[in-house]
Parts: structure tokens; C-alpha cells; sequence
């Protein structure tokens, strides 16, 4: 395979006078081209990411730090990353099974199933939240029968939970399908032939083989879950101390009277997000590596 | 079109080999015996399979004599790959049955078969050091660890690849890959040894080396096996005897050169070698008055055809009373050892001849000559009967002689 590459592909040794005119004379054309697309970049990213720097270290280092050292500030993050890790957890398990099912199982509806995958994309967090208290709130059958056993959804850290899970169901799986599909089946096979079942099949060559993938799934479930807003507002009821996650901390302090938690969180937050997104890319460079070589 | 014999189970000989069982034991050291009970290493019967309307497999019946090496041989879609995969439990049949050394292994999984599987694509785990993916088999499989670190080695070393024992898969070839892959799927001692087109994705010289390879392997292993191609010059390499499928049937079943010399249809002729099909009807008879006609007990029909191989025809400048064609010589071309004559009869049938390179010496042709060709050995297809028959032209001219002198 590496010789076909070889000499299919023989160096681009194009006449080099023609290619540098050519060059040059599209020069300009292409500074032009490159500095439209940095301004535009500075213009929606760079420039707001830095006001909102300037804002948060306005007062200086220690005033932002004292500004997070409240228990209200503590105590949304602890919920925000609790609220995270469970639908990370959950959602990861159910997505990689989601996949599985996807690329190797043929059944009736799977096109469709297919689909109704990516409808947390197409709808708006706010409507998932809806949806959620209209099934789970005190007024509705379902919740009703859940509250007299004592089990509160809505307004609580479950109804939570599962607005996260649901804005955050098909990164997982939109991740592995390609991957699962480019992996075929033979290599299970092969360990089925070996005398492997089903269980140690997975453990042992479908994990491995999908690990980057996963992990890349679930880098996008967190960033995309911690930063969460909308779906989580109309389930939590956001009672400070008790439902109120991050980025609700944020919105109620922008509007109310405390605006330095607020600029102080969304810095943290942001930190946070870039971590992650350095991560992905790490991740992302591993998974094409692992594309290279065909064996 | 093609005519295909009954399907009934067709038994493959096993060839005597003084080595087998002593080797066979050294080799498989635990439980070898169960093979050499029943003589029989595979045996499949009466398997098809439908692919929505597609029918890949029809009522497909054939044995594997245990310790041998089988090509399953076939142009693709002609079901070899389902055969050998349903043969693994990777697949299932609508109907049919599998049986491995004797037991009915056609409601086993895959896993409990105890066969081993080697892919086109090799599916090594990418993930796993050569060592570890040889070793996959028997970890699962709860051996000590000890033990599989001795088979291990023992296996790298028969593949010779000890010294790439810590290399993961991308940093091997191709040609090393499949050894790997090879060795991985030995390791547990199968029962039986099934390969899929095994040399298919490797360059020409790389398959050359590996086939011969393979073949030495076997010789030493003795582990009964079934492999899958299209290549005929592979199944002639290779195997000791030859399952040759078209339309998802069962075509002819047999040794090699058997196969050649003697085809029982106009598919396997065709499929196995270089042949010529030329109209009956238009061989002369020659001053022996003895013709295609006088051969057969019914004289063929018009539209009968003669298949025969470029190297079971003789040319020559005058005509010698034996039945000919006469023809014209277009090209001639020196291929080493030998030389290919390209003729025409007519203006509609090409030809084909090699002769010997000595003796084309002494005949001396240029392009243009007109000049007779007489069939040696060939067989007669006549469509009408659906029968396709061999005819040794010199002994049915003696016979339809002495025949004619009797009358």
C-alpha cells in the first residue's frame, strides 16, 4: 500500500518558474484573503474573549479570586461538575452501545433511529427542558407517581441530569459511527474465531480499537455539558445553593447585583473550555494517526 | 450453460503420506486423534444460502480428507466466500451442514468451532504487539502463561518472525502481516485452517514467495485446510486438490492436473488454463475418412464445439491424413522454452498453439503460411445434450477403424 502511494503519487515537480508567477502574482490576492479572515476571527472571538478578560481582572487578581471564594460560586461549580460527570458517564455508556447498534445491527427503523440521533442538535435546549417538566413536573401523572415515592426529577439534580444527557446524546455516538464503520467487522471476527464471546470481544478489540474516538466523544459531552445553559434553567427552577449550576450562577449574577462572580465564573469556565479544547485536538491528532496504517 | 454434476457428496482422497501421523503428533501434540477417526477433516452438505434473491450458495456438498490442503476455486461471486465463511460460523446457511472432523458443528458459534480463520486483510489488532496478537487465542482460552509465551515463540519462529515479536502490526509488511495473521490463527491448534483469499491483497512477488511458502508450511504442519481463491495458478500451487465453484455450484472436484486434463465442463475447461473453442463441424476429416463423426455412438450436432488445450495441437506445412484444420498463421511468438503460434481458421476463429521451441525450429513458419493443425487430445461440448466428452483423436480413429472393419 505504502508503494502504491510511492509511485502513484510521484513529487508535484511541476515546472517551478510557472508555479513562483503564479505565485507572486496571486500574492496580494491571498494577503488580502488571509487578513479578512484573521479580522473577522478577532472580531467575534479574540476581541470579546479579551473584554471580558479585561472586566474579570479589572479589580485585579485578588479581587476575582475573592470574588469566586464565595460558597454560592463553590457550590454551582461542585454542581455543575457533578451534573457533568453523571451525563458524561451515562451518555458515553448509552453512546458507544448507540453506535454498536447503529453500524453492525440491521433492524426495522434503523434509518430512522439513525436520524432521531441527531434531533438534540436541531432542537433548542430550552424545548428539551420543556419537554422534560412537562413528563416529569409535579402537575404531570409520571411525576406525581414518582414525588409520592419520594423521588423529586424536576427542579432537582435528576431532572438536571437528564437535560444534559439530552442536549449531549449524540456526541458519542456521531463520533464512533464513522469510526466503527471504517473498522469493519473483521477484526471481531478474527477474535471470535479465536474463541473470544461477545463480552471479551468488546473489552479486548472493539474498545481498543475505538478508544481515541471515544475519547474525543467524550471531551465534546463535557465541554458541551459544563457549558450547558438552557435546558438545565427551565428544569432546576436555579435555587441558589441547591440547583444552580454554573453558567446559572453567571446569567443570575449578570442581572442581578453581584456582576463580579459573574465575570470571574465565565473565566473559569472559559479556561476550562480551552483546556478541553486542547485536549481535543491532542485526541483528534490520535485518531487520524490511528487512521494511517491499515492492518 | 454450464452443466454441473448431481450434487452428491463427493469424497477427496486423502494421499498417502508416510509422515502424517508421526509429524501430525509432534505438531498438534493434545488431541489430534479426532481427525484421523473419520479420515475426514471438513465435510459440507447440501449448504445454500439466498441473499434476499440472490441464491450465492445452491446445494453445495464437497469433504476435505484431513491433512490436506484445499483451494476453494472460483471467479467472484461464485459463493466461495460465503461457503468458507459459514464453514467458520461467521456466517449461517439456510440449509445444510457443516461438519468438523466428524462432528456436526453446524449449530456450534464460531467461537466453540475450533477453527482457525485467516483474512484477506490480515485483522491484526492494530493495538496489540505481534506477540500479543499471536498469543490472543490461547489467553482467552485461559492458558498458562508460560505456555503461551513457549507457543508463542515456537510459532514466531516457524513464521520467522522472532525477531519482531515487540513490533505492532503497521511496522510490518504485508507479506509479514498475513505470517503473523497466519500464526495467530495456528496458535490454538484448530481443527481446521480456513483462509480467505489469503495473498489477495499483497504484490505479485510477495504472493509468489508466500504461496510457496504456505505450501513448505503445510508440508511441515499438516493442519487440514481449505483456502479461498480466484487465482487458478494459485490453486495449481498450491493446493492437493481443487473445489472448483461457479454460480454458487459445485463444478468439478479433484487433483490438479486431473482438473486440467480432464474437465467435466465447458466452465472448468475454460476457467483452468488457456483453451481453444473452435466449431466441430469445421475439422476435416483427413484422407483416413475417420471424423468427429465416426468418434461417437450418436454423431454430434452441428453447433458441437471442440475445446481443446493450445498445447494438445500439432502443426504442421502438409497434410498427413488425420483430421485438421487448416489455417493461416498470423503471429509467432518465442515465449522462452516454448513458442506460441496465433492462427486463424477462416475469418472468425482465432487459435492458439505453443509447440516446443526445438521443435518449431524444424518447422520453420513465417506469418502468412497456410497450414494444417491436428488436434491430439480434445473434448466435445455439444449444447444440445448438455454433454461435454474427451476424445484422445488417435485411439478413436483406430477404434472407429476397427470398428468399421467389423461391419
Amino acid at each position: 500500500m505504502a508503494a502504491d502511494s510511492d509511485w502513484t503519487n510521484p513529487p508535484a515537480a511541476g515546472p517551478p518558474s510557472a508555479g513562483e508567477a503564479e505565485t507572486i502574482g496571486s500574492a496580494w490576492g491571498r494577503r488580502l484573503l488571509i487578513g479578512a479572515v484573521l479580522s473577522w476571527f478577532a472580531i467575534l472571538i479574540l476581541v470579546p474573549g479579551a473584554a471580558l478578560a479585561r472586566q474579570a481582572l479589572g479589580g485585579g487578581l485578588a479581587a476575582m479570586f475573592a470574588a469566586l471564594n464565595q460558597p454560592e460560586v463553590y457550590r454551582a461549580f461542585i454542581l455543575s461538575l457533578w451534573i457533568t460527570a453523571a451525563a458524561t458517564i451515562l451518555n458515553t455508556i448509552f453512546g458507544v452501545a448507540l453506535a454498536l447498534v447503529l453500524v453492525r445491527q440491521r433492524f426495522w427503523g434503523r434509518a430512522l433511529l439513525d436520524g432521531v440521533v441527531d434531533m438534540p442538535f436541531a432542537i433548542s435546549p430550552i424545548i428539551a427542558g420543556l419537554m422534560l417538566v412537562v413528563l416529569y413536573g409535579p402537575d404531570s401523572a409520571l411525576g406525581g407517581w414518582l414525588e409520592d415515592r419520594g423521588i423529586q426529577v424536576v427542579y432537582a439534580a435528576p431532572g438536571m441530569v437528564l437535560a444534559t444527557m439530552f442536549v449531549t446524546l449524540p456526541f458519542v455516538t456521531r463520533e464512533l459511527v464513522p469510526v466503527l464503520r471504517e473498522l469493519g467487522e473483521e477484526y471481531e471476527q478474527a477474535a471470535h474465531t479465536l474463541g473470544a464471546g461477545r463480552w471479551r470481544t468488546f473489552w479486548s478489540v472493539t474498545l481498543p480499537s475505538i478508544r481515541w474516538g471515544v475519547a474525543y466523544g467524550v471531551t465534546l459531552t463535557i465541554a458541551r455539558g459544563l457549558g450547558e445553559f438552557g435546558a438545565v434553567l427551565v428544569v432546576s427552577g436555579n435555587i441558589i445553593g441547591r440547583t444552580q449550576t454554573a453558567t446559572l450562577y453567571i446569567a443570575d449574577g449578570v442581572e442581578s447585583f453581584h456582576p463580579e462572580g459573574a465575570y470571574a465564573a465565565s473565566m473559569v469556565l472559559a479556561a476550562v473550555s480551552f483546556c478541553l479544547l486542547v485536549g481535543m485536538d491532542l485526541i483528534r491528532r490520535r485518531l487520524d494517526r490511528g487512521k494511517g496504517g491499515q492492518s | 450453460m454450464t452443466t454441473a454434476p448431481r450434487p452428491k457428496t463427493e469424497t477427496i482422497h486423502r494421499q498417502v503420506d508416510p509422515y502424517n501421523g508421526n509429524s501430525r503428533g509432534a505438531w498438534l501434540s493434545s488431541p489430534v486423534s479426532r481427525g484421523e477417526e473419520t479420515g475426514v477433516g471438513i465435510e459440507v452438505r447440501g449448504l445454500s444460502k439466498r441473499y434476499g434473491s440472490f441464491q450465492a450458495v445452491k446445494d453445495v456438498s464437497f469433504e476435505v480428507a484431513a491433512g490436506q490442503l484445499v483451494a476453494l476455486l472460483g471467479p467472484s461471486g461464485s459463493g466461495k466466500s460465503t461457503i468458507l465463511r459459514t464453514i467458520a460460523g461467521l456466517e449461517t446457511a439456510d440449509s445444510g451442514s457443516v461438519l468438523l472432523t466428524g462432528e456436526d458443528a453446524t449449530a456450534l458459534p464460531v467461537q466453540r468451532r475450533g477453527v482457525g480463520f485467516v483474512f484477506q486483510h490480515y485483522a491484526l489488532f492494530r493495538h496489540m504487539t505481534v506477540r500479543d496478537n499471536v498469543g490472543f487465542g490461547l489467553k482467552i482460552r485461559k492458558e498458562p502463561r508460560r505456555e503461551i509465551r513457549r507457543r508463542v515463540d515456537e510459532l514466531l519462529d516457524l513464521i520467522q518472525l522472532s525477531g519482531h515479536a515487540d513490533r505492532y502490526p503497521t511496522q510490518l509488511s504485508g507479506g509479514q502481516r498475513q505470517r503473523v495473521a497466519l500464526a495467530r490463527a495456528l496458535a490454538p491448534r484448530p481443527k481446521v485452517l480456513l483462509l480467505d483469499e489469503p495473498f489477495g491483497a499483497l504484490d505479485a512477488k510477495v504472493r509468489d514467495e508466500l504461496r510457496m511458502w504456505l505450501r513448505k508450511l503445510h508440508d511441515e504442519v499438516h493442519v487440514t485446510s481449505l483456502f479461498v481463491t480466484h487465482d487458478q495458478r494459485e490453486a495449481f500451487e498450491v493446493s492437493d486438490q481443487i473445489v472448483v465453484l461457479a454460480d454458487g455450484q459445485v463444478q468439478q472436484i479433484g487433483a490438479p492436473q486431473a482438473l486440467y486434463e480432464r474437465p467435466v465442463n465447458p466452465f472448468v475447461a475454460r476457467f483452468l488454463g488457456n483453451i481453444n473453442v473452435l466449431p466441430l463441424s469445421s475439422l476435416r476429416t483427413g484422407s483416413t475418412g475417420r471424423g468427429p463423426a465416426s468418434w461417437f455412438k450418436t454423431p454430434p450436432t452441428a453447433e458441437a464445439q471442440a475445446y481443446v488445450r493450445p498445447h494438445d495441437l500439432d502443426v504442421f506445412a502438409e497434410r498427413n491424413g488425420k483430421p485438421y484444420w487448416p489455417a493461416r498463421v498470423e503471429r509467432i511468438t518465442p515465449l522462452g522454452g516454448l513458442i506460441r503460434l496465433d492462427l486463424r481458421i477462416g475469418v472468425e476463429h482465432a487459435l492458439q498453439i505453443e509447440v516446443p521451441h526445438d521443435q518449431a525450429i524444424g518447422v520453420g513458419f513465417a506469418p502468412g503460411d497456410e497450414v494444417y493443425v491436428t488436434p491430439r487430445h480434445l473434448n466435445v461440448y455439444d449444447r444440445d445434450h448438455a454433454n461435454f466428452q474427451p476424445v484422445d483423436v488417435n485411439r478413436a480413429i483406430t477404434q472407429s477403424w476397427q470398428a468399421g472393419a467389423g461391419i
